[in-house]
């Protein structure tokens, strides 16, 4: 293939002056982004490159009666217009199942399904071409909800499903239900002195990634394809691109491109099975890259849900039982729904001792927009209720709150409603304690000498009030989540360490598969290298399927787990090296023949800190290297009827304290302050963990008073698909959030670290409510809080 | 048609610009320029954030047309023009385009490539500085459009309060960081702008 591709990411080395594990060390792709020059999966060029556009559905559910595309293909510039009859091979993929049309046929199940796809010498020449393409649809009836798509005689939204959990459903349009069942939640009732019940709605949420889905397919001469894309786990692309290519896994050749954030929205495929099949039609490179309105139907959101909670509690303040049903709709097609079930289901009762429950998650296929993964993935719908449910009963009980929470509060040993045992450290009790007692934000902050700073009020820059109706609250809130894949997924990552001498200076070359997403996982390799093999120079290797699969960059795991792999195979790498010393130098000192020597500043010591020899010596021209898989515990599935099984491998906790200033009148909120406590197990770098922990907790925040997808239920069309509709949170939106974590470690965790980036999205949003409910004493049983909803207007 | 203008003090051309582009696109698929960000594409997000005649602007809501004659700043020429205003301004807190700049003056702060295989090299400016020291950068994609924002804030205002920062960063949007580092980042660069003075 002629030409080459720019944008193609390189190594990145860093040399000096960084440190090992525990420090903060600063990004190695830090001067790349601030200089502009870092690669993103949208700045790949190529010569004599085509643009890729697809055509999507305008309407949710319909046959596709016919599709014309003579008119765009006679456009000038335009090189190919493909439907789903010109697929090469597989017609549809997906992570869990295979449900997934690349373009549809038959029927659209969800508005702006993809139907057809250009390509074309100009983005504009291609979006003009695709406005082209006549298509007849023939509408049908629609599944928006619960009762429409479990009724006696709803359409199915897919028919002969083959999944694994299909022959377990109560109803097809139902993609997975997971009971849990312990002690008896019915006895217990009788015992407790206050029952609350609540029903509580969690709007569909956006991802909102700032790069948008693009990239990069360039046909190969040998009949298969580069591809330059952005992702989180590139084996699991690579797994589902292959069969819809055609082509055997080694001829498609992927790469990681720079990406501009993620938070479960690129878990699932996008435009990369797009590209490359215009790619392999037109036989040149074609690029994608979805424009903000295509963005929000090109990826799946976190589900919508309907939550039904029933707590009750002794007049002491102990929790006797809790009954929910947990009800998300999971859109048209199935993404990762039924583990975002079993997170619903298994985290339902929050970081609480509850011994007797009854409870439900259940996952639907409906015509809405497909929703799969993100960021605190089933469990942060579930903390939005269950933390609704302890300030009801608080209150009903005369309790303090967080006094309340303390009181109910689990911890290390606790039995988990699946039966697993809780076996680290869970301080749920000293989370909450760190939150409250910070001292509080100064009353009427919004005063200066001056008069008041209007940008420190609710309604900001609008100018809306100087103080006049505002009123202060204050909320807290806590959660669980759990880290890693969970239900028996064989979860692992893979590392390949390599050790050599270049330029008289000992250089390690780290090469994984993980998905760097912003989250700073490369920072983080490099310094777990320097601290195992004494080194300081570490290169990262680009992340490419040339070597094994490092999982996804979701559910906190990739700290763990990828560093987990590193770690693993430095240590192999050091026992080479220490090999290769003994055979050169062995005979010279007695402390070679023993097992008692490290790695340190670029030598071989003991650990008395003799110096053996020099890494330099030791290695001379010979290449150490080590590919090496490495697992966490294995889990297990949950009963099908029980929910009982050792599901889960870590759990993470964070709480959260919010304080808000509320314009009762006009219902506007400013959140003055996002305080967040979390256990991080260790901190490997404290920089980074303060900056997850501060991203989740805004991307909770955003939830609890501004971000909604809007689907209108008479059509199930998206309303809201920009960023002038749909808002997210401004630095002028965003508080102050101090971060207080705590370092407990997980024995069994690689260095004791804990999953960090979920946790803070999950207390966020219940504290901010909980604070709005403080200030208003209005119940407020839904996200996102709108002005209206204060108002009553 | 054909567009001339200066990006990062050097004289450019642009041919077979239809007239429906936006700068935005120009820089990044006519002139290889493919710092400013292409998040939103309609003015919401700030992340193609460029310097026209020194005021920052959406270039993805500027017609290529538009910028015949004038100057652009993007994030690649973002070092050499804190460079150059320190130069001929030392602790001023002018731009470029009120002192006026004669051509071979511009030259001088033409953008210059870091190595890319270490990611050092390139002088950045106090800005960028600050930015990788306090934690300001995660995925990275918001942060061209935030660094040309915050470079032409403290250019008007060396010592910003919180909410004037807050204020001047309203129109870029950031999903990783919760927007506190990148409020760190800046009190950086002004601390040690002042110390500098």
């Amino acid at each position: 293939m002629a030409g080459t591709t720019t944008g193609a990411p390189t190594n990145v080395t860093q040399k000096y002056n960084q440190g090992g594990i525990g420090e903060s060390t600063l990004r190695p792709d830090g001067t790349l982004k601030v200089t502009g020059e870092f690669a993103y999966s949208s700045d790949m060029w190529h010569e004599d490159m085509l643009w890729g556009q697809t055509l999507r559905s305008t309407v949710a559910h319909a046959e596709i009666v016919s599709i014309d595309t003579s008119e765009a293909l006679k456009m000038d510039g335009v090189y190919a217009v493909l439907t789903a009859d010109d697929m090469p091979a597989a017609k549809n993929y997906g992570m869990e199942f295979q449900d997934t049309p690349i373009l549809a046929y038959g029927k659209v199940r969800h508005h702006g399904e993809p139907v057809a796809l250009v390509a074309a010498d100009h983005p504009e020449t291609a979006r003009r071409a695709a406005a082209k393409i006549v298509i007849e649809y023939r509408e049908l009836p629609l599944i928006t909800d619960e009762a429409s798509a479990t009724a006696p005689d709803a359409i199915l939204v897919h028919e002969n499903r083959d999944d694994h959990h299909a022959p377990f459903v109560p109803h097809p349009n139902i993609v997975h239900h997971q009971p849990i069942q312990r002690g008896n939640a019915e006895e217990a009732a009788k015992k407790a002195d206050f029952i609350v019940k609540g029903e509580y709605t969690f709007g569909m949420q956006d991802q909102a990634f700032l790069g948008p889905e693009s990239g990069l397919a360039v046909p190969a001469e040998d009949g298969g394809i580069d591809l330059y894309v952005a992702t989180q786990w590139l084996h699991s692309d690579l797994k589902q691109i292959a069969p819809c290519l055609g082509l055997p896994e080694e001829k498609v050749r992927m790469t990681m491109s720079g990406v501009g954030g993620a938070f479960g929205g690129r878990e699932d495929i996008s435009m990369q099975i797009q590209a490359s099949v215009l790619a392999l039609r037109t036989g040149k490179p074609v690029k994608m890259v979805y424009n903000r309105t295509e963005s929000f139907f090109g990826h799946v959101h976190r589900h919508p849900a309907k939550l039904y909670y029933e707590h009750g509690a002794t007049k002491d303040g102990k929790l006797t039982h809790m009954k929910c049903k947990i009800v998300l709709d999971g859109g048209a097609y199935a993404s990762s729904t039924a583990s975002v079930v079993g997170n619903a289901s298994s985290l339902s009762v929050g970081p609480y001792v509850i011994d007797n429950v009854d409870i439900l998650a259940i996952g639907l296929y409906s015509n809405n927009p497909p929703c799969g993964a993100m960021r605190g993935f089933g469990a942060v719908q579930a903390c939005f209720a269950y933390e609704a449910q302890m300030d009801k009963l608080a209150a009903k009980l005369g309790m303090d709150p967080v006094e309340f929470r303390q009181l109910n509060a689990m911890e290390e040993g606790t039995i988990m409603p699946t039966g697993q045992p809780v076996e680290s450290p869970a301080p749920v009790a000293e989370l909450l304690r760190r939150v409250k007692s910070r001292p509080l934000p100064p009353e009427r902050q919004w005063e200066s000498s001056e008069g008041a700073d209007v940008r420190a009020l609710p309604g900001g820059l609008s100018n809306t009030t100087h103080g006049e109706g505002v009123v202060r609250g204050i909320g807290y809130a806590v959660g669980i989540k759990n880290v890693g894949f969970s239900e028996g997924f064989d979860d692992y990552s893979t590392a390949k360490i390599s050790m050599q001498v270049i330029n008289g200076e000992a250089v390690a070359v780290v090469h994984t598969a993980m998905a760097e997403v912003g989250q700073g996982g490369v920072t983080i390799h490099a310094q777990i290298a320097r601290t195992e093999l004494g080194v300081q120079q570490v290169t990262i290797h680009p992340a490419d399927t040339q070597v094994g699969s490092a999982g996804s960059t979701s559910a906190g795991r990739q700290t763990y787990m990828t560093g987990g792999a590193i770690k693993n195979s430095c240590e192999l790498v050091r026992e080479q090296v220490f090999e290769i010393g003994r055979r050169k130098f062995g005979s010279y000192h007695p402390a070679w023949a023993t097992e008692e020597l490290n790695l340190e500043g670029g030598k071989v010591v003991t650990n008395a800190g003799e110096v053996l020899a020099s890494i330099v010596d030791v290695l001379e021209d010979e290449v150490v290297s080590v590919e090496e898989e490495w697992r966490h515990q294995p889990t297990e599935a949950f009963d099908r009827v029980t929910g009982q099984g050792r599901g889960h491998v870590q759990y993470a906790f964070a709480a959260h304290r919010a304080v808000v200033e509320v314009d009762t009148e006009l219902g506007l909120v400013k959140v003055i302050e996002l305080a967040c406590a979390q256990d991080v197990g260790k901190a490997l770098n404290p920089l980074s963990v303060v900056g997850q922990i501060q991203g989740g907790t805004t991307q909770g925040l955003g939830v609890a008073v501004m971000e909604e997808i809007i689907v209108d239920p008479k059509t199930a069309k998206v309303r809201n698909p920009s960023f002038t509709d749909y808002l997210l949170p401004t630095i002028l939106d965003t508080p102050t959030i101090p971060v207080d974590y705590i370092e407990m470690a997980d024995p069994k965790a690689p260095y004791g670290v804990r999953g960090i980036g979920e946790a803070p999205t999950l207390s966020s949003t219940p504290a901010v409510l909980a604070a709005i409910r403080n200030a208003t004493g209005l119940e407020l049983n839904k996200t996102p809080v709108r002005p209206e909803h204060i108002t009553g207007t | 048609m054909r567009v001339n203008f200066t990006v990062n003090g050097r004289q450019q051309e642009a041919d077979d610009v239809w007239e429906g582009e936006s700068l935005l696109y120009v820089l990044r698929e006519r002139m290889g320029l493919p710092g400013s960000k292409n998040a939103c594409e309609q003015g919401e997000c700030g992340s193609c954030t460029v310097r026209l005649d020194g005021v920052p602007v959406c270039s993805c809501l500027v017609a290529a047309g538009q910028v015949e004659g004038r100057e652009v700043v993007t994030v690649e020429g973002l070092a050499d023009y804190a460079k150059h205003r320190e130069d001929s301004h030392p602790g001023g807190a002018c731009g470029s385009v009120c002192g006026g700049t004669d051509l071979q003056q511009a030259r001088q702060w033409q953008a210059k490539g870091t190595d890319g295989q270490t990611g050092e090299g390139g002088e950045l400016s106090p800005i960028q500085q600050a930015f990788i020291d306090a934690g300001a950068v995660q995925c990275g994609f918001c942060t061209p459009g935030l660094l040309v924002a915050a470079d032409e804030l403290l250019e008007r205002n060396p010592s910003p309060s919180d909410g004037d920062i807050r204020e001047a960063l309203s129109g870029n949007l950031c999903r990783c960081t919760g927007y506190e580092k990148i409020l760190d980042a800046v009190r950086l660069a002004a601390a040690r702008q002042e110390e500098a003075v």
